[in-house]
């Protein structure tokens, strides 16, 4: 097989994964202005990224009597300080305007007598979510001027001189090479899954929470063009319902089920109730042999049964099949619960790109919005809706300045031409590859066994030490070796070899971020056994660079609430 | 995790291939749908919602306690009706109205 085609697509801005942040940006712009947009996605944005099977509910929400300023605070503890305020408050101050705009556009939410959102918990509010996505694809179809490509990975931005000038991809349908020239470029590629080895690694290796299509191309797109990454070291582990690993806070927020040991003890408590401690106190009561770990829901009421079954159909249905195979519901079962893989997503932790208050990238005309980007933990949808709005909003309020930049480091029609013609090279090389040595599947498992035994996986209960960081990078430097070496039959492989060199560069800035934070100020997260103590002195973040194949780490100043962060190039 | 594709039901519309967020279903040369990897099936139901005509079924892979019980949607309207099988033939059906919000 070999590159069937070749295309060359000239647009304003270009939109890198049609998932919640990127469909948001589209709309945000078609609203604001008349500037053309390309939405490059790898699936189809019907259904694509986290949102496929629906959500629960409305995560990220200023509930009545509340105040943008306590969602920071809110986050700002969770990660014990180490946030980007500026982007908080940004972003929190958004997240109602975003909310009505979908209920504008058909999401049900649920309201009181009075016509008012009803709240669940102090951040919360309740809908059904099943087709939050369907819904955002449809007002997108409806855009004008907006070309949205589905079934386009994206490999590779093109920069020259720290400037943005577009991206280039395959289409797994046609086998088309693309080469996509725009004046921006937002990226909303998502996080990372599949970096380690997961929970159910054998048949249901891909039943895991985060998407398994979410691989890390923007993260490793940006690493290789030189853009500043933050706080990697921040992992997200989530809690999660065993072996379907579906959301818990349905269960803990909806019925009010506490964490409950074998001895039917609750241990919350003890441990404390940021994210990472309750990940922390489940693993513990593992190590000492009081698990395995509950959410106490025996003695539930039947219609809290019937609702859970329901809520969770419009969101994780596996888990509803799961009660219904097991002819038991939950009021007559705890629910087992276990911590997830890592995995590296800034909509929940801060790790991503480091951007400015407009979330632009330290790389010119090049923006990051969603789980892709730093510095701003629990998004949730809302917040990653916001993001994208935010980007477009810059984008639009700055466009005379983009277009300026990018016709000043504008390249030639023979240069696009020959540059493109590089990259199917490059394509067509795996495809061309012979009887090579190993799979792509070969070396994903090779990965995720060494980030699981040396960089703090599931088997080695999320921690980990200086000794094995270093192993776990000498090994994941010769898997990418080994790598280059894959081979392709199709453009669905094609796409997997790309996805996997994605992960390796992801595990390598990750190892490198584990080994420079020297404090554990995060259980689990980032627990280095060196280092098992917190201290003032990394009250600050970890950032960090590659150039020429290097990494090189940045330490950073905290920024704080009331800054406009800009870049200083 | 996976799904299963009725080829006596599938009449190659394509609609589960276009949607599916990892794109893992694939035509056969009688252009009928299959699930090409298997494995690397989220679990999301997106192809199962999509497919008009029934052909696809999703289960729980033996690995996470699955037993043999498979669930497909059919819809009606703003109804949605979830329809589980067990492995000894007992039907049950979940009915969700797509106006009403969750409970939780
Ligand atoms: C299972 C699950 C349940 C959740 N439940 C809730 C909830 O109940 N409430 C809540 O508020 N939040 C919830 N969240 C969180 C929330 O959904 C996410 O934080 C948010 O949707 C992330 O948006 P995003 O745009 O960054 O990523 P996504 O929406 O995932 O978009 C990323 C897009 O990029 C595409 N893409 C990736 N790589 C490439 C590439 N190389 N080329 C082209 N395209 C690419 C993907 O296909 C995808 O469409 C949940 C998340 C998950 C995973
Ligand atoms: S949606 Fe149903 S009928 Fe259409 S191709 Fe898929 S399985 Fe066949
Ligand atoms: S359940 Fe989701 S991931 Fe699995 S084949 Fe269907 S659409 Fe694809």
């Amino acid at each position: 097989m070999k590159i069937q085609n070749k295309k060359i697509i000239h647009t304003d801005v270009l939109i890198i994964g049609g998932g919640t942040a990127g469909c948001y940006a589209a709309l945000t712009i078609r609203e604001q202005s008349n500037l053309s947009v390309v939405i490059a996605e790898k699936a189809n944005i019907k259904r694509s990224g986290c949102l496929a099977a629906g959500v629960n509910a409305i995560n990220a929400y200023i509930v009545k009597g509340r105040k943008p300023e306590d969602y920071v605070d809110y986050a700002k503890k969770d990660a014990d300080d180490i946030v980007r305020e500026d982007l908080l408050l940004t972003m929190s101050e958004g997240l109602n305007r975003v909310t009505a705009k979908l209920e504008q556009l058909g999401l049900v939410i649920l309201k009181d007598e009075n016509g008012e959102y009803v709240a669940r918990g102090n951040r919360n509010i309740k809908i059904n979510g099943e087709n939050i996505k369907p819904i955002l694809a449809d007002a997108v179809k409806e855009l004008e001027d907006v070309t949205v490509i589905n079934h386009l990975n994206i490999t590779d931005y093109i920069v020259k001189d720290n400037q943005i000038l577009g991206a280039f991809g395959f289409s797994i349908e046609d086998g088309t090479a693309y080469e996509i020239r725009a004046k921006s470029v937002i990226c909303a590629t998502g996080g990372a899954s599949g970096l380690y080895k997961p929970n159910n690694p054998g048949f249901s290796r891909h039943k895991m929470w985060y998407p398994p299509f979410n691989t890390g191309a923007g993260y490793a797109m940006g690493i290789r063009a030189g853009a500043e990454m933050t706080t990697f070291e921040m992992r997200f582990i989530a809690l999660r319902c065993k072996d379907t690993i579906a959301p818990t806070g349905t269960i803990a927020q909806g019925v009010g089920a506490k964490q409950v040991n074998a001895l039917g003890e609750v241990y919350e408590n003890k441990y404390g109730l940021t994210t990472s401690q309750r990940v922390y106190g489940t693993v513990k009561e593992n190590l000492e042999g009081r698990g395995p770990c509950y959410l106490r829901t025996e003695g539930i009421t039947p219609k809290q049964d019937e609702e859970l079954l329901k809520a969770y159909l419009n969101m994780a249905p596996s888990q509803t099949l799961k009660w219904i195979e097991a002819g038991k519901n939950p009021s007559q079962q705890n629910v087992e619960i276990e911590g997830t893989e890592p995995y590296v997503v800034g909509g929940h932790t801060a790790s991503g790109y480091w951007v400015d208050t407009n979330r632009q990238s330290t790389i010119q005309g090049l923006y990051a919005a969603g789980d892709v980007a730093g510095g701003c933990p629990q998004k949730y949808v809302t917040g990653a809706l916001v993001e994208g709005e935010i980007a477009a909003e810059a984008i639009v309020h700055s466009n005379n300045q983009l277009t300026k930049q990018y016709e000043e480091h504008k390249l030639t029609e023979q240069e696009e031409e020959q540059l493109l013609t590089e990259k199917v090279q490059e394509y067509d090389k795996i495809l061309n590859e012979k009887q090579p040595m190993f799979t792509v599947e070969q070396l994903e498992e090779a990965m995720q066994k060494v980030m699981d035994t040396y960089a703090g996986g599931i088997g080695s209960h999320y921690q980990f030490n200086e000794k094995q960081l270093s192993l776990a990078e000498e090994k994941i430097n010769q898997i990418e070796q080994l790598a280059e070496g894959l081979s392709a039959e199709d453009m669905h492989e094609l796409m997997f070899v790309y996805e996997l060199k994605e992960r390796l560069t992801v595990c390598k800035v990750l190892i490198a971020h584990l080994r420079a934070r020297k404090e554990t100020r995060w259980h689990s997260f980032a627990e280095n056994l060196d280092y098992p103590e917190k201290s003032d002195e990394w009250l600050k973040y970890v950032n960090s660079r590659m150039e020429d194949g290097k990494i090189q780490i940045i330490y950073r100043d905290l920024v704080e609430r009331g800054e406009q962060y800009e870049h200083s190039h | 995790m996976s799904i299963v594709i009725n080829q006596k039901k599938c009449v190659g519309c394509r609609k589960c291939m276009q949607v599916c967020p990892g794109t893992l279903i694939k035509a056969n040369e009688n252009g009928k749908a299959y699930i090409k990897y298997p494995k690397d099936c989220w679990g999301c139901v997106s192809c199962v919602k999509e497919c008009q005509f029934d052909a696809i079924d999703f289960y729980l892979g033996a690995d996470i306690g699955g037993m043999g019980s498979k669930m497909n949607v059919t819809s009606k309207g703003d109804m949605i009706y979830w329809n589980i099988t067990k492995s000894c033939g007992e039907k049950q059906t979940i009915e969700i109205d797509r106006t009403k919000s969750n409970q939780y």
